[in-house]
């Protein structure tokens, strides 16, 4: 054993690797709750590319068979119908496990310097997942994929000059078709799981080139062991933090399994009961909604009268993570020493974002419209005030080294 | 980080029980993922049993009907024929069908339930071609010595009457006779083994 | 922080309040109940399956519900064919389209498009309007395109309006009433409805019962597994305090 590991670090870093990652790499003593949501995030990225390669072999990505084809793998196929609801429960549980992993971002400062670029990795990652996870939801070709598509597609047809022209070259049809069917079968199978699969690669090495923030938002490599050079308060990822985070997957799948073998549908926010329905250009189904995960944003597109504007102001709300690194001009990074101030606007934000969500949900009466308006005000407040009332929050002393 | 007193027989145990336990998880989860590969219900439908109506093939021809994708001959072997089959049998690799695979009721000479009707997948047991039936007793293009039988185009392969197949050439195997029954008298169901289901 | 938790925590409650309509009786669903799943099987080929199909369900289905292939082919197979086949329909499409203005919509699927008890409460839903070219109207699906194809077995229902006074005020309540029997009591209908909407249910998710039972296996498992990796945890961290 010895010599056979002898003869591949000679010719290929296993051991430094494993140590540089896990046995070596120090994090800090100190992670809560809101750690596990990292570790998460990758058991249902390989969850999901799993179940999705064994649902790739029976699907068909043909409007004339698509719908039946899905049907082929619910009846038909052995396990058929297990592996269609774990990719599908997947799919939303992989947008509460990245959210969870971005609130636990935003709430101890993990995005301040010098870990930018591990946020920008990240938002980047959650545009591709929001891209696979649209483009997936059209393949079962019900009527919510239809018109989900339809509408979202047509959304780019806001922009001057050249919408027009882009929706249809996204589409490669005049409405949503076959060709639409085939090309979004595509991305979702090969182009963006390859794309999802770099950013992951490119977010963790950056993790781990400045190692990983706390939830006193304290640099343990400050403090190191004067003999060794280790952190004071750092431990080895492995066991330690690989034991723990076990213990976080074991209760993530009970949660999972839960809802795969007696909620798959979960009250129709999993799987929508329109989608059951074959898709029909000729009949719009009486409310669409999107999938919950998009609520929000769609919350805010509606809430603007003008169409382009709308767009604007969706595409802003999703954009706008990306300048957080440069909008926080607070001297702390975490909650916990933060000032009264800060911790009323992230309250908002959050009640806001959740809002929002549900408002995305409801018919668009008037009176909806207001309260999204409303709650989109305190959305953007959050982010756009940010320079502001993060310098003027009155801060408590950050400890030197990490509490329990 | 001291590592006194620390109980490595419970840690070992610990370990153990929850890799095993994880072990039986992952295989657990693996399994479905595995068996979804097998034959659909769909590909068992279409692979379901087929009737025949053989009242209508002559002596010493045959009709091709597909069975689970697969061409089944049904051959109305003549009295020549089947007189000829006993003699071949120093020149077979298997002329008991000892390796060969067929229902009970076919492991004979004949490899048949009734000697008259040959039923049996055409395919040849080398590389999967379809070996074609040369019935004339000394075909020109086989040889002076050739009984009559099928014969491969692929490699070359030769089988007999009965589809047993000859020494020294590269199908290792004699054909395979598919379960089948007789509903009636003219009457073959292929694909089980008995009449009723 | 802890009042984020419970604000996480609080979103499926939003979510499933869910906004009224007409009300809905429920539905006596019991997919273990194998002699209503047969009755719905045969009521379903008797009086559905001439117009709607459940094209991706194959007979054999029913063998998971106590019936043998020589009984699916006999009893509810008519125009033939292998029990491996799937529930198709003899009626062409653009027929279809001709004589009801829509196409029939197949059924395989529809107890997850509407609900059972939606279902259930439709098909007792009927009365007679002769303002519809069918001569057939619906509560629960206002001018539906469909005709009442039970009406020999239900009878005859009207919409009755009537007009109460209490404490004062006028109200108008709308209620169907019974006016011609049909060849089974109400209670009898009631059934009958019921077992076809049990069969629905079943067809719609022919797997619920084994995912209930492989999902109580699992989430043991985890349990017992997880505490296993629990006292692990514990047992590993107690070198950091």
């Amino acid at each position: 054993m010895k010599r056979l590991m002898k003869w591949i670090d000679a010719r290929f870093p296993l051991t430094s690797t494993w140590k540089a990652h896990l046995t070596e790499y120090y994090a800090p003593k100190n992670f809560n709750f809101w750690y596990f949501f990292g570790s998460l995030a990758l058991l249902v990225l390989v969850i999901q590319i799993v179940s999705g390669i064994f649902l790739t072999m029976s699907y068909k990505p043909d409007s004339a068979l698509a719908f039946n084809s899905v049907e082929y793998i619910m009846r038909d196929v052995n396990w058929g119908w297990l592996i269609r609801y774990i990719h599908s429960t997947g799919a939303s549980m992989f947008f509460v496990v990245v959210y969870l992993h971005m609130f636990r971002g935003i709430m101890y400062g993990s995005y301040q310097k010098p870990r930018e670029l591990i946020w920008i990795f990240g938002m980047l990652i959650f545009l591709a997942l929001m891209a696979e996870a649209f483009m997936g939801y059209l393949l079962p070709w019900g009527q919510m994929s239809y018109w989900g598509a339809q509408v979202i597609i047509s959304l780019f047809g806001a922009i001057p000059v050249i919408g027009k022209g882009l929706s249809t070259w996204i589409r490669g049809d005049f409405v949503v078709s076959d060709a639409t069917l085939n090309r979004f079968f595509a991305f979702h199978v090969i182009a963006l799981p390859l794309i999802l699969l770099g950013l992951v690669v490119a977010h963790v090495v950056a993790l781990h080139e400045v190692g990983s923030n706390n939830p006193d938002g304290i640099e343990i490599k400050e403090h190191l062991d004067p003999e060794t050079g280790i952190p004071l308060d750092g431990i080895p990822f492995h066991p330690y933090y690989t034991i723990k985070d076990l213990v976080g997957v074991v209760v993530f799948l009970m949660i999972f399994s839960a809802i795969v073998f007696f909620a798959p549908s979960f009250g129709g926010h999993f799987l929508e009961s329109n989608n059951f329905l074959p898709a029909n250009p000729m009949k719009t189904p009486p409310h669409i909604e999107p999938v919950w995960y998009f609520t929000p944003y769609y919350a805010l597109l509606r809430a603007v009268p003008n169409k382009l504007l709308g767009v604007i102001l969706m595409g802003l709300s999703v954009v706008i993570y990306f300048f957080v690194p440069w909008l926080d001009r607070g001297r702390v990074k975490s909650i916990r020493y933060r000032g009264k101030i800060y911790k009323t606007a992230l309250a908002l934000y959050v009640i806001s974002f959740l809002a929002l969500g549900y408002l995305g949900t409801c018919p668009p009466t008037p009176i909806y419209t207001m309260i999204s308006r409303f709650f989109g005000v305190f959305y953007f407040g959050f982010f756009l005030l940010m320079p502001w009332y993060t310098r003027i929050d009155k801060t408590k002393p950050v400890p030197e080294r990490v509490t329990k | 980080m001291s590592k006194n007193g620390v109980d490595q027989g419970k840690r070992r145990f610990l370990l153990a029980a929850s890799s095993i336990a994880g072990g039986v998880a992952v295989v657990a989860t693996a399994t479905p993922f595995v068996l979804s590969m097998l034959p659909s219900a769909k590909a068992l439908a279409a692979g379901a049993p087929v009737e025949v109506d053989i009242s209508k093939i002559e002596p010493g021809s045959y009709v091709t009907v597909a069975w689970r994708g697969k061409p089944v001959w049904v051959t109305y072997r003549t009295q020549a024929m089947l007189d000829q089959l006993p003699k071949n049998d120093p020149n077979l690799r298997d002329p008991d069908s000892n390796e060969s695979e067929q229902p009970s009721s076919c492991k004979n000479v004949y490899r048949s339930i009734k000697p008259q009707y040959l039923v049996h997948v055409n395919i040849c047991t080398h590389l999967g071609c379809a070996p074609l039936l040369r019935k004339q007793v000394g075909d020109p293009t086989l040889g002076a010595s050739w009984p009559g039988g099928f014969f491969c185009p692929c490699h070359g392969s030769r089988y007999d009457m009965s589809v047993r197949v000859f020494k020294d050439v590269p199908a290792p195997l004699n054909m395979v006779i598919p379960p089948y029954a007789y509903k009636t008298d003219t009457r073959v169901i292929i694909g089980q083994d008995k009449a009723s289901s | 922080m802890k009042k984020l938790l419970f604000l996480f925590l609080l979103i499926p409650l939003v979510a499933f309040a869910d906004e009224g309509g007409v009300h809905l009786d429920t539905a006596p669903v019991n997919l273990h109940d194998m002699g209503s799943l047969q009755r719905g099987a045969r009521d379903f080929t008797n009086y559905c399956l001439s117009c709607h199909s459940a094209q991706n369900v194959r007979y054999e289905l029913l063998r998971n519900i106590g019936l043998t292939n020589k009984e699916i082919e006999k009893n509810l197979m008519f125009a033939g064919g292998k029990v491996g086949d799937k529930m198709k329909v003899a009626m062409r499409p653009e027929d279809a389209a001709k004589w009801f203005g829509i196409d029939p919509p197949d059924l395989g699927l529809m107890a997850r498009v509407k609900s059972p008890d939606w279902i259930y409460t439709y098909l007792r839903s009927f009365y007679k309007d002769d303002k519809r070219p069918t001569g057939w109207n619906n509560t629960v699906y206002p001018n539906v395109a469909m005709p009442h194809v039970l009406w020999a077995l239900q009878g005859v229902q009207e919409l009755k309006t009537e007009t109460k006074t209490i404490d004062g005020e006028k109200v108008t309540t709308q209620k169907l009433v019974l006016v011609k029997p049909g060849t089974m009591t109400p209670v009898q209908y009631d059934q009958f409805v019921g077992d076809l909407v049990n069969y629905l249910t079943y067809i719609s998710e022919p797997y619920h019962n084994k995912q209930i039972e492989i999902g109580t296996v699992v989430l043991l498992f985890l349990g017992i597994l997880f505490v296993l990796v629990y006292m692990l945890k514990k047992e590993y961290w107690k070198d950091i305090h």
